[in-house]
């Protein structure tokens, strides 16, 4: 966790750190406090986050910092209470003492202010640790969720719409590690959609904290090889199937266990049950469909919320609308489905190349875009 | 030769006109191709895009690249009255305004909509509360100009937007032709809805104009024809004299404070010179740009003066260059109730970044001369 915070902080040079008793301590120095918090809100694994005045083993320090910081409040409460914890056990003071000796200081200070030990208007918090006194009151709730990783490795479906890129945020949070893979099928599919399918992987990677790794699958023959052979209805079906088969291999290459889709339950032809069942039956990990029992809406909301909404309605085709047919099956059937998978020819081949002609990119958010880096930096 | 007419154009930056020529030789495909050459180039218009909303902080709205100031002041203003003529056909102004956005004003009257014009004071200042009294439920549009092309004084804009923001629904635009590069402008903390500029009055190349347009606002386009510039402006874009433009913006914003104090320093020491010869009357007032002097020799005729000058080797202007050839006196001056004879007499000077100290003296020297000369002639030639 430490490591994540350290990486995501990195710009910020003169932040040092400092771990005890399940408690991160951010030492700002000198740097200002707001882009710091920004960053950290979204870390996951974080629950709450506090900023935090910190002092010596001295009364009078302590006394004066809990005085600065209450007539400092942007909005001045008129209760309040201390709330002192001695974690320290050879500060002279004990808990009880210490809620006297600095609540009396601040009222003596700012005689308007009454104390109101069950519901004040602000719980002015001394915390006494071994090497220094935190006195703070504010308790921010952050993401939540797990460290980056702690619940092993997954392949993240990014197609470039909506609700993937919020199936991998949902996944990032529950702590998994993510690497993406979207399929192009360059020249059906423009340069646009890829870069869009970049923008959104660099997003993703703002949340991770870490470098993302984008797999780009070059699936124009497979497509088109599927076109060419009747059985329209079929076709999405069997497409999904493939993709399916083509991540599973690209998991096993880079130690992934499972895999994390968009999908919710009867959003198109695809997403029914009966499809989700024939479609699934191609890979042997373990599906993860966050989104699975959300509503659309709800789905639009958290995507404005991690900022992925805007990027995702550009519009560009991916390859999942390509070929569409005017009637996808919502209720294939297995056993055709795999005779008609046998009778395309070179079915394993077509597979197999596009896994091998997969591109990698590492992402992160700062990674240029196609515009960033367009022409000469000396003509900008 | 010295130049003094900076507010009509500027030399490039060694740059600009580097970049340019780069660009123009190697992107030379048009921006909307579908090919890998199209795309570059197209690429190269978003980069400049990005450049300006870099420059500007501006997170809620796009920059469109236009043909120059004088579009983006036509596309502004033509652009709202016509798309939300059906929440009122009220527009407000004011009488000090470029002639892009006054007369264009003018043609919207003919065409059957209202226009407030607002007087300025005698130092050429419009006050947010008369804009705030002029607003109606019928104003859609409020227009009004950051640095005085003529006088250079400037308006309360940050004031007027934040409390036309309260008060109205009116969209708020800005012509900021002659203070970007000058003055900070903060586009979206002052409330603006549309801001103009121009790329040659900031050492950029001719033929650019910018226009800020915050998200949501829709514009009735001038032309018709391809979708480029969110369909709001049709036409092949000029992709070199846009990136130049971004490289010019970035250049001048990034020295805008050291360049700002510089250019303060020489027009207070030519202020102080002109001050000193008795028969010329300074115009405008404070606050005011750093780079603008304006003043008359009522009873005669500024060409005379802008002549004698040249013949001293110094370049200036009268009036603005847009309207410097009609010979009617000076709409500005006037609104500012200065007499006909004084408002028909005015000099613009307007300093640059190679100005030096020593050229203040060579100027304030040649207008000695000039006035010593034109003395006996005072009636003989007005």
């Amino acid at each position: 966790m430490q490591e994540q915070v350290k990486q995501s902080l990195q710009g910020f040079e003169r932040i040092t750190y400092f771990k005890s008793f399940g408690r991160l301590y951010v030492l700002l120095n000198d740097h200002s406090y707001a882009p710091v918090m920004d960053r950290l809100k979204d870390l996951f694994g974080i629950v709450t986050l506090s900023p935090a005045v910190s002092t010596g083993h001295n009364l009078e320090e302590i006394r004066a910092a809990a005085l600065t910081l209450m007539q400092t409040l942007p909005e001045q409460p008129s209760t309040f209470k201390v709330s002192a914890k001695r974690a320290w056990k050879e500060f002279p003071h004990n808990s009880q003492e210490l809620n006297h000796l600095v609540g009396s200081h601040v009222l003596r200070a700012m005689p308007s202010l009454r104390v109101d030990v069950r519901k004040p208007g602000v719980e002015l918090r001394v915390d006494v640790q071994e090497e220094a006194v935190y006195v703070y009151h504010e308790v921010i709730e952050a993401a939540g969720g797990f460290p980056y990783g702690s619940n092993g490795k997954a392949m993240l479906l990014l197609s470039g719409g909506i609700d993937s890129p919020v199936a991998g945020w949902m996944a990032l949070r529950k702590g998994l590690e993510l690497e993406a893979v979207h399929f192009h099928s360059y020249p059906f599919t423009s340069d646009k959609a890829k870069e869009k399918v970049i923008e959104l992987a660099k997003r993703l990677s703002y949340f991770s904290g870490e470098p993302l790794k984008l797999h780009l699958v070059p699936f124009t023959e497979f497509q088109t090889t599927l076109a060419q052979n009747g059985n329209d209805n079929l076709i999405i079906t069997i497409m999904r199937r493939a993709m399916l088969r083509i991540t599973e291999r690209l998991a096993g290459r880079n130690g992934a266990g499972g895999i994390v889709t968009g999908e919710s339950l009867g959003q198109v032809a695809s997403q029914t049950l009966a499809s989700m069942n024939v479609i699934g039956r191609a890979a042997e990990l373990p599906l993860i469909k966050p989104l699975i029992m959300m509503d659309k809406q709800e789905i639009i909301r958290v995507a404005e919320r991690i900022g992925t909404f805007e990027t995702s309605i550009l519009p560009y085709e991916d390859c999942c609308t390509l070929f569409l047919p005017k009637s996808p099956s919502t209720n294939p059937n297995l056993r055709i489905v795999e005779m008609l998978e046998s009778q395309l020819i070179n079915y394993e081949e077509l597979l197999q190349a596009a896994v091998e002609g997969t591109e990698e990119l590492m992402l992160t958010p700062d990674s240029q875009t196609a515009v960033q880096s367009a022409g000469e930096d000396s003509w900008f | 030769m010295l130049y003094f007419d900076h507010c009509a154009s500027t030399p490039p930056y060694d740059e600009v006109i580097q970049t340019m020529t780069e660009v123009m030789r190697a992107h030379y495909a048009n921006p909307s191709s579908l090919h890998r050459a199209g795309t570059s180039a197209g690429h190269l218009i978003e980069r400049s895009r990005a450049v300006l909303a870099e420059q500007f902080r501006t997170k809620k709205g796009s920059w469109l690249f236009t043909g120059g100031g004088t579009e983006s002041n036509n596309l502004a203003v033509k652009g709202i009255a016509k798309q939300y003529a059906g929440r009122g056909k009220h527009l407000i102004t004011t009488r000090i305004e470029h002639a892009s956005v006054y007369e264009t004003f003018g043609q919207l009257e003919e065409e059957g909509f209202r226009v407030t014009y607002l007087p300025v004071s005698d130092t050429g200042h419009v006050r947010a509360e008369q804009v705030l009294e002029a607003v109606t439920d019928e104003t859609v549009l409020v227009s009004v100009m950051h640095v005085n092309n003529e006088i250079g004084t400037v308006q309360p804009i940050a004031e007027i937007g934040r409390m036309l923001k309260k008060r109205s629904r009116a969209f708020f635009h800005v012509d900021a032709v002659q203070s970007i590069g000058k003055l900070p402008v903060s586009v979206e903390e002052w409330g603006i809805d549309l801001l103009s500029g121009s790329a040659h009055k900031l050492r950029g190349p001719k033929g650019v104009g910018f226009l800020y347009i915050r998200d949501g606002i829709t514009l009735y386009p001038l032309f018709t024809g391809g979708s480029q510039e969110e369909g709001f402006r049709a036409g092949t874009q000029n992709v070199p004299g846009i990136v130049a433009s971004a490289k010019a913006l970035r250049m001048a914003s990034e020295s805008m404070e050291a360049r700002g104090r510089k250019l303060g320093a020489l027009k207070r020491m030519l202020l102080t010179e002109i001050a000193e010869i008795p028969e010329l009357k300074l115009n405008g007032g404070e606050p005011s740009a750093p780079h603008i002097v304006h003043f008359s020799y009522p009873g005669m005729k500024p060409e005379v003066i802008v002549h004698m000058l040249e013949e001293q080797g110094i370049l200036a202007s009268t009036k603005s260059a847009c309207s410097s050839k009609d010979q009617k006196p000076s709409r500005v001056l006037l609104a500012m109730g200065a007499s006909r004879e004084h408002a028909a007499g005015g000099v613009r000077i307007s300093l640059g970044d190679e100005h030096t100290e020593r050229d203040i003296a060579r100027l304030a020297e040649a207008l000695r001369i000039a006035v010593r000369q034109l003395k006996p002639l005072e009636r003989g030639l007005t």
